[in-house]
């Protein structure tokens, strides 16, 4: 099969590749584009370590093949925020120690990410719900929704 | 050997640090197995057996050789003589080299579903994977041995016919799955049934279970040449690897390096070299480096799980709730090799109960499931689960408050763990007491309906081993403090907090890191809750001989007696003449200029005494009798940590371990059908979501232990034994029926709910 030629924005920079017509989205973003911190766990979508926003919507990006996203813009943990400019929800994650081993932190801060863009004071059942995609086995989630607590707070008193 | 250690300040021991690996998490950049890629890369699958028992007759690889772009293929034969193989590998649960030969590649039978038969390098995933579907295997399908009760029957099949009983030293003569029978005892148990007033027998059974990592195993091998071996692994332990590869394949130590990778969660689950014989023997043959990458199907039917068990529980007890005997036989589910976690199960249970007369048998049974690995607290869960459920009836039945009876029975210091070894110094009637005054104990559970509240307790010993590290102090004065010890959960920063302390500079100052097996000194795995506690001795008394160096360069510099200097506040001085002084700084500049040298300060540590942990929960549930689903309202973890080096991290464990010990009670187990796992999905098998669970309360108690840094104790295993019995327990107070089995799955409760509302 002929491989496909696919523009589409991921990080804010346009990108053009041609990728296999089998070729996920999480394959091309890790493998192609060399984004390795988005994550695969599972390959079928139970626990959205490889989340990544798609026009700002929380997605598994190893249930969408890479040709679909054509056209589209993605935004992986590497586009969250960077050493000097780091994303409120990944001050928050650092200063809650809401990691341990940090492989489902990326999955879970873009699900996160996508629920504080469209709800700026989530409940406490609101954040659950947006994060029961992202399993994680190593901290029991407590300080993980604390720390999205606690970034909702600040970004409403912000005004962001 | 004596290792306690206080210090005068404690600037940095008992502070919330921030994690000092946590920005690279945060930002995708921390570095797993997978996610490392070499030039010229091959990408390697395994094909695994679908039958459970079968006999394998031919082995047809020539079509998968000749497919193009596949530039590796191998089967058992690749390996050295299996006759070759003597000794043991592991950590926690120890396995026979052999064994571990005949887990890593199937030998002359496939003893479970997803045993690894033959793998295939290729230049692409796609590649090898349609090389698989060529490679030709003849199976003899042999009768299932689905269970370790099944598997003891005199008429079983046997899974290898080599295998006799051992029962202390002594060898059986017929063919069995039973691998071994241990016993512990004291006193005279009959006597003491005899003693009793009431005398009270139960029976449990829990399923093989996961560690559940999220992060699927893998592991990039790359054979320079035959013997020049680097291999990247997230692996919980590198010089475990770097030993088993030298063994399998017969390769010195200096040729094999193991660099380990960030670990995405391990829990027990990545010790044994299972990828990683495969990769290098595939790098060897195709002379390129080789990366295996585990799907999630695979690693629920291959990497090794948790053991199930058959338990039964005994005790008698007087009126006034005084135990005079406690029997307990526990029947452990190896899968498919011996070595289940029967010592660690016969620990735990019973621990709490002081008693006079005592008897526990175990037996290691093998059947065709994946041979099991650790899984935190191995064999603990299951044995703790039986026990509290257990001890709560009795105490029912006395008409005596469950927290009341365990405090008349607990243990304290002096008195004996079930193996005999004393108790040094330990917090049990602590952690009872802290329950006895904490609102989750106290308050009522919030009004409605079919809700009630458990209690439950926890024990682990704790592994101790051999540590080392080593501390170099840099000429600007920062410092590097490099091992081998591999960071699940957060040591590094813990570590990093006992540098800083005994170094006295800020913890900016100090980088933490995990080498190599070639360039860091000997340090067993990360397991057993030892790395606070005995490599956090080892990189104390790196600091120390560190410090030995520095005094003896300012002693030169002062042109005194090294044992004149001393070191406050990050300054040298002469005793009693505070006048003459020089900074950290100063002297590591000078260092690299003067005769004594740089400064390199080594620790190692083994042998030290273990230092008991105690836990317990006291859990809210709701039961929903339409359903017979659970719902956890409120979760309280108490736990005796010794000393909380970093309360943060501390937290982080006893939640991540609540976390784990509620899925095991309520929703997770392997699925098998005749031997063919049905659910090797994180669908079908159940983890906690972030909606199963509330926040998880934490009450963290400190009674010192008698050895280790600043009197801290492991903390990482104990927090998942009390969630089964908990919530047993709970259901109980709930809605009257009580749980003999894990997981409490909603079926399971609901079946039971119509079992007493028919009267049976």
């Amino acid at each position: 099969m002929p491989k496909i030629h696919l523009s589409c924005t991921v990080n804010e920079e346009p990108r053009e590749i041609l990728v296999q017509p089998w070729q996920t989205l999480l394959e091309a973003l890790r493998d192609e584009f060399g984004l390795t911190g988005t994550k695969e766990g599972c390959g079928n979508g139970n626990c959205g370590a490889c989340t990544v926003l798609l026009n700002g919507r929380a997605i598994n990006s190893c249930c969408m093949l890479a040709a679909e996203a054509e056209g589209q813009e993605i935004v992986t943990v590497e586009g969250l925020g960077q050493n000097e400019r780091l994303d409120p929800l990944q001050e928050q994650f650092i200063e809650f120690s809401a990691l341990q081993c940090g492989f489902c932190t990326p999955g879970i801060l873009m699900s996160a990410r996508a629920l504080l863009n469209k709800n700026k004071t989530p409940t406490e059942h609101e954040i659950r719900l947006a994060i029961a995609g992202n399993l994680c086995r190593c901290t029991g989630y407590d300080k993980i929704v604390r720390a999205i607590q606690a970034t909702a707070e600040k970004e409403a008193h912000s005004g962001d | 050997m004596a290792t306690k250690i206080e210090s005068a300040g404690s600037e940095y021991i008992g502070t919330r640090a921030v994690k000092i690996d946590a920005l690279e998490r945060v930002t995708g950049k921390a570095t797993f197995g997978a996610d490392l890629s070499l030039p010229g890369m091959l990408h390697g699958k395994v094909l695994r057996s679908s039958f459970p028992h079968a006999r394998i007759k031919r082995i047809d690889t020539t079509k998968a050789a000749a497919l193009k772009g596949v530039k590796a293929v191998m089967t058992a034969d690749d390996l050295p003589p299996l006759e070759r193989v003597s000794g043991t590998a592991g950590g926690e649960l120890l396995i026979s080299l052999m064994d571990l030969r005949k887990m890593t590649i199937a030998h002359d039978k496939a003893l479970y579903d997803g045993h690894a038969v033959a793998a295939v390098a290729a230049t692409t995933p796609e590649i090898a994977q349609e090389a698989l579907e060529l490679i030709d295997i003849e199976y003899e399908p042999l009768p299932v041995v689905g269970n370790a009760l099944d598997a003891m029957r005199p008429d079983a099949p046997i899974l290898n016919e080599e295998l006799r009983t051992k029962t202390l030293g002594e060898s059986t003569d017929t063919p069995t799955n039973i691998a071994a029978y241990i016993e512990s005892s004291r006193g005279d148990v009959e006597e003491g049934f005899a003693q009793a007033d009431l005398i009270h027998e139960t029976h449990y059974d829990t399923k093989m279970v996961h560690q559940g990592y999220i992060e699927p195993t893998s592991a990039i091998a790359w054979a320079q040449t035959d013997d020049k071996i680097t291999v990247w692994s997230s692996t919980q332990g590198t010089f475990g690897i770097r030993r088993s590869l030298s063994d399998l394949l017969e390769i010195a130590l200096d040729k094999i390096n193991v660099i380990p990778m960030e670990v995405g969660g391990a829990f027990g689950g990545k010790i044994y070299a299972i990828l990683e014989p495969l990769a290098v023997t595939l790098s060897r043959k195709a002379g390129r480096p080789v990366k295996l990458v585990m799907s999630r199907a695979e690693v629920f039917r291959a990497t090794g799980p948790g053991a199930p068990s058959h338990i039964t529980v005994k005790t008698g007890v007087r009126k006034d709730g005084t135990l005079t005997a406690c029997y307990c036989k526990l029947v452990l589910d190896a899968g498919a090799f011996p070595g289940a976690p029967v010592a660690g199960a016969s620990l735990v249970g019973l621990a709490p109960y002081k008693t006079d007369n005592l008897k526990i048998e175990g037996y290691d049974v093998i059947t065709n499931k994946p041979r099991v690995q650790a899984y935190r607290a191995p064999g603990g869960t299951p044995a703790g689960f039986a026990v509290e459920a257990h001890m709560d009836e009795v105490a029912e039945k006395l008409n005596i408050d469950p927290l009341k009876f365990r405090m008349i029975n607990a243990v304290d210091d002096g008195d004996r763990m079930t193996n005999d070894e004393i108790f040094n110094r330990i917090g049990l009637k602590e952690v009872l007491k802290s329950i006895s005054k904490h609102p989750a104990w106290t308050t009522p559970i919030p009004p409605g309906d079919n809700r009630g509240r458990g209690v439950a307790l926890g024990f682990w010993r704790g592994a101790t081993l051999t540590s080392s590290a080593t501390v170099n102090v840099h000429p600007d004065g920062t410092i590097t403090m490099n091992t081998g010890q591999v960071d699940l959960t957060g040591t590094r920063t813990t570590l990093g907090q006992i540098v800083a302390q005994e170094m006295q500079v800020p913890l900016d100052n100090v980088t933490v890191r995990v080498g190599d097996t070639d360039s860091t000194p000997y340090t067993d795995l990360s397991a057993g809750s030892r790395t606070t506690y005995v490599t956090g001795t080892a990189v104390y008394r790196a600091c120390k001989d560190a410090l030995a160096q520095l005094k003896a360069h300012a002693a030169e510099q002062f042109n005194v007696n090294p044992n004149e200097v001393e070191y406050n506040n990050g300054k040298f001085t002469v005793k009693e003449n505070e006048e003459q002084n020089v900074d950290l700084v100063t002297v590591a500049r000078n260092s690299t200029r003067r005769a004594s040298g740089p400064i390199l300060g080594y620790g190692t540590v083994t042998r030290v005494q273990a230092a008991p942990q105690f836990a317990a929960n006291v859990v809210d549930i709701e039961v929903d009798r339409d359903t017979g689903k659970i719902t956890i309202l409120r979760h309280t973890t108490f736990q005796d940590v010794g000393k909380a080096i970093n309360p943060t991290l501390v937290e982080g464990q006893m939640q991540g371990g609540a976390a784990q010990g509620i899925g095991w009670a309520i929703t997770e187990y392997y699925d098998y059908d005749e031997g063919v796992l049905r659910n090797p999905t994180l669908l079908d098998y159940r983890l906690p979501t972030a909606l199963d669970l509330p926040m998880l309360d934490t009450e963290i108690i400190e009674v010192p232990a008698s050895d280790g840094p600043y009197g801290a104790r492991g903390v990482g295993e104990v927090p998942i034994v009390p969630p089964g019995g908990a919530i047993a327990n709970a259901i109980y107070n709930a809605v009257g029926v009580r749980l003999y089995n894990l997981p409490m799955t909603p079926e399971a409760v609901f079946w039971a709910l119509q079992a007493k509302q028919n009267g049976e």
